[in-house]
């Protein structure tokens, strides 16, 4: 059975977002390409840049820095315009298994998630899945409690903003 | 925060059953009575009585007496953060992978170009 009635079909069958428990949360996707190709993409820092950062959101990436391999670290490094200070974002992969399997942490608060993401090649086609696990309930909490001041009315825009492309 | 949280767990725990899922979709259409409810979903008076006080303690429900009618309807405020939550994750992968796909599909139409070119 399809879920006709929400939205157009190119919403519902894209990106699934599901909150798995009051820790975790999941997000599938599935592309068009070989494993090998979206790993590239992901664990290269010039292609990662490329696509990481919404354009809604008018973050400016001053430095990407990643060593993607197990005990490898990142560090990305933002300017935003209501901001006078650098936003940085950082952690350690706990496990880079190529083409298959990249865990990292997000250090840059106590509370922050570890991010899992796999990807699993069937048939030439990519599904990738995203696992973020809260270390508590209450840091998920924070999260939750923060997104319901408001959407950022600038997401409206963001489908026309990324069809231009970069 | 601990009361916040058990709010939480109590949310969770209600939402984990799918009969409840349901008449949490059927409300977000129209209030309906307890009755209206067992009826639609096949189900027991008591069987839905229950179902409907999970709902009512976890805050995703609200429910109302009159006469000998209890008529239920969708907690807003408490859907609503939930939802943007998730609609915030929503959007920000959206977005992401939106941007990935294409630069998949470049980086992919770029290899056969090069395969094809060294074929030649």
């Amino acid at each position: 059975m399809t879920k006709a009635k929400e939205g157009s079909p190119a919403a519902t069958n894209r990106t699934a977002v599901e909150r798995k428990s009051d820790r975790e949360l999941l997000v599938t996707r599935t592309f068009d390409a070989p494993a090998r190709i979206v790993f590239e993409a992901w664990s290269k820092p010039e292609l990662f840049q490329r696509w990481w950062i919404p354009k809604s959101v008018e973050l400016t990436l001053l430095s990407c820095d990643m060593d993607v391999r197990t005990g490898g670290t990142y560090r990305l490094v933002f300017s935003h315009p209501a901001s006078d200070q650098p936003m940085a974002f950082f952690g350690t992969y706990r496990e880079v298994i190529p083409q298959k399997r990249i865990v990292w942490t997000n250090e840059e608060s106590d509370e922050g998630a570890v991010t899992t993401v796999t990807f699993e090649e069937d048939a030439g086609k990519t599904r990738v899945t995203l696992h973020e696990r809260y270390p508590t309930t209450a840091a998920l909490d924070e999260a939750l409690a923060g997104s319901a001041e408001g959407l950022p009315e600038q997401f409206a825009q963001l489908d026309a903003l990324l069809a231009t492309g970069w | 925060m601990v009361h916040y949280q058990a709010r939480l767990d109590a949310t969770f725990a209600a939402l984990s059953d799918v009969t409840r899922r349901g008449v949490l979709e059927q409300l977000g259409g129209s209030d309906a009575s307890i009755s209206d409810l067992a009826q639609r979903f096949h189900m027991s008076l008591t069987g839905m009585k229950k179902h409907v006080s999970v709902l009512e303690q976890a805050g995703l429900v609200t429910t109302e007496k009159v006469g000998r009618v209890r008529t239920c309807r969708l907690g807003r405020r408490r859907l609503e953060e939930e939802a943007a939550w998730i609609e915030r994750h929503h959007q920000l992968w959206s977005a992401r992978f939106d941007a990935l796909d294409k630069l998949v599909e470049t980086l992919k139409r770029k290899e056969k170009a090069d395969d094809q070119g060294k074929r030649r």
